[in-house]
């Protein structure tokens, strides 16, 4: 049954029954490197009833929604959507009943198609239905009770929904990005914690901007971020609360602090902490208590990603002479060098799947790639003059990172690129943006 | 150069050292009035500054400034002879505390060039240490590629970055 049962916005829907196993004829690669994308019709979502909501009329929102859907879709790499603008509308009946007939001559080979209903009670059900147009059969349904204020998160459940169904992995669209937003001039550029969908919308600044704000990490259940803040002039880790805005310090030290990570299960943080000049990691519990050195080479240990299963950590140091990565069992043992390719490397991220890590490579340019975990099958993704600080989508499938420019007017972005490399695009942001870090998929 | 631990310093030598441009970008340094608010005499120009004031500090010391090779963050002769101007005016002005930024140029991950910065300042204040200022009177912050002096990406501009800066705590 692909019911989503949320806490408080999406709610199982009952009209919905059993999704029919499909000969799985229609299927999309992640690894596909040619560019035979799947094409896939998206039309607008019909209402039973044109009712207004707190986010519009249901049937401006059945469009809005296939746009949403669509969107997410093309920008995954995977397919060609032609979205509400490009085929007819459909009606309501129709939802259930596609005509098989009439979606051959668009030339889709995939169609999506759903519905919004205002409830009762001030809620929206989104339906959302994929069919197989070449076998005239469903592959699956989904449907969604939301607030109207949460129509996206339906749309991206929706998107996720179709793209597990034809590609075979795990969802990532309806997720959480926090970043750092930046404005004004390079010499002195005002950098404040952010957060956004993983498509870049329903953005929200968090701090305003009179410290700078760095290198942010969500926690597990997104309730947390733990980021960097030059607060009264001291770099130092915070944890802001986002119900209730306050932040409090996580570890009282008399250097600076910084390099924050969560440790997969939520309930330990890793940080940097530099004394006299020598930088090392440490870990402590979220609710407090003393740090635990992990580290005590002289130079520079710092970052640090914990393994899905939080028994390892990859981090940088610069040990042996440059940047290069390192991996450790969580309490410290057994440091061990991985990274042996010419140039430098930095900000490894482990990916929640386990299989890769990303990292930043400097070698003339600065690049983001992903290699094992052994050290093997490094492959660079991006070729630009300076991207960095990768960020792995929930499903260890995507990766986002920052892209800055040159000279007096260069500027950073946040962008994102797919593991084949071929697929790469700008997040739109409302200001420049650095530092994202992806969170996992929403519940 | 020797290492000076007397409160006495050669004027003459520093000047002499100040003059030989190392690392020293091509470009001549910005007025480093611009850099720090000026806490000093404010009352006319042409007046001279107040005694112990940051203005004072930038008039007396060779340079607020010194700087470092791409990823290096040692103490050179020429970072020397600036450190030990720095010291003497320090030790004038005892109940004058200092701080020391730490920078680094764009050309590096954030996170390990804020670790660099905090290097960097730390080496600088291990010297003035040294040379007899109290650790106590110290204190460094770093920012990493957050704040550069220079704007271009370019040479010049990224050895003027790599740098680390003496301000004085009014």
């Amino acid at each position: 049954m692909g019911i989503f049962s949320l806490s408080g916005t999406l709610i199982a829907a009952a009209l919905l029954t059993a999704i029919q196993p499909a000969a799985a004829q229609l299927s999309v690669d992640v690894t596909d490197e040619s560019g035979n994308d799947l094409i896939i019709a998206i039309p607008a979502m019909p209402t039973p009833q044109s009712a207004p909501t707190a986010a519009g009329t249901t049937d401006a929102l059945g469009r809005q929604v296939a746009e949403v859907v669509a969107s997410d879709l093309r920008g995954s790499g995977l397919f060609r959507p032609i979205g509400p603008a490009q085929v007819r509308g459909i009606t309501f009946p129709e939802v259930t009943a596609p005509q098989f007939d009439y979606w051959p001559g668009t030339g889709a080979q995939a169609l999506v198609q759903g519905f919004v209903r205002a409830n009762g009670d001030g809620n929206l059900t989104v339906g959302c239905y994929l069919y197989d147009v070449a076998l005239r059969s469903e592959l699956t349904r989904q449907g969604f009770v939301v607030q109207p204020s949460d129509w996206r998160r339906a749309a991206h459940k929706c998107a996720d929904a179709i793209y597990a169904r034809l590609s075979g992995e795990s969802p990532f669209f309806d997720s959480r990005i926090a970043y750092i937003a930046e404005t004004g001039p390079k010499g002195n550029r005002t950098k404040r914690l952010a957060i956004m969908d993983s498509d870049g919308a329903n953005h929200r600044f968090i701090t305003n901007g009179q410290a700078i704000a760095l290198t942010p990490r969500f926690s597990p259940d997104y309730k947390q971020i733990v980021y960097l803040s030059y607060l009264n002039n001291r770099p130092r880790v915070f944890v802001y609360d986002i119900g209730t805005g306050k932040q409090r310090l996580v570890y009282e030290a008399q250097g600076a602090t910084l390099a924050p990570r969560f440790s997969p299960d939520g309930r330990t943080i890793l940080f940097s902490m530099a004394t006299g000049g020598n930088t090392d990691i440490y870990s402590i519990p979220v609710t407090g208590g003393s740090p635990r050195r992990l580290t005590t080479a002289p130079g520079i240990d710092i970052g640090g990603s914990f393994s899905p299963d939080g028994s390892q950590i990859v981090f940088e140091s610069d040990r042996s002479g440059g940047q290069q990565l390192y991996i450790m069992n969580a309490d410290g043992s057994n440091q061990r060098r991985i990274s042996f390719g010419g140039g430098r490397y930095a900000t490894p991220e482990w990916s929640p799947r386990g299989d890769l890590i990303a990292f930043t490579k400097m070698a003339g340019n600065f690049r983001v790639g992903v290699m094992t975990p052994g050290g093997g099958d490094e492959r660079l993704l991006t070729n630009s003059w300076q991207d960095e600080a990768p960020t792995w989508s929930p499903n260890g499938r995507v990766i986002q990172f920052f892209r800055t420019s040159q000279g007096r007017g260069g500027t950073s972005s946040v962008w994102q690129v797919d593991l084949t490399g071929v697929n790469e695009r700008k997040i739109p942001t409302p200001v420049d943006g650095s530092d994202p870090a992806w969170g996992p998929i929403l519940p | 150069m020797a290492r000076l631990g007397s409160k006495i310093i050669l004027a003459a030598s520093l000047i002499a050292l100040g003059a030989c441009a190392k690392k020293a970008p091509e470009q001549l340094p910005p007025p480093p009035a611009t850099e720090q608010p000026d806490t000093g005499d404010q009352s006319g120009v042409g007046t001279a500054p107040v005694p112990g004031s940051q203005a004072d500090f930038l008039a007396k010391v060779s340079s607020d400034k010194i700087f470092f090779g791409l990823d290096q963050y040692d103490i050179d002769a020429e970072d020397q002879a600036t450190l030990s101007s720095q010291a003497q005016w320090l030790q004038q002005f005892p109940n004058v505390r200092a701080t020391i930024e730490g920078h680094a140029d764009e050309r590096g991950t954030r996170e390990y060039n804020l670790a660099l910065g905090e290097r960097r300042a730390n080496a600088a204040k291990n010297y003035l240490v040294s040379l007899g200022i109290p650790a106590s009177r110290i204190s460094v912050i770093s920012y990493g590629k957050e704040r550069p002096e220079a704007l271009g990406s370019d040479e010049a501009s990224w050895a003027r970055n790599r740098r680390a800066v003496t301000v004085t705590v009014q």
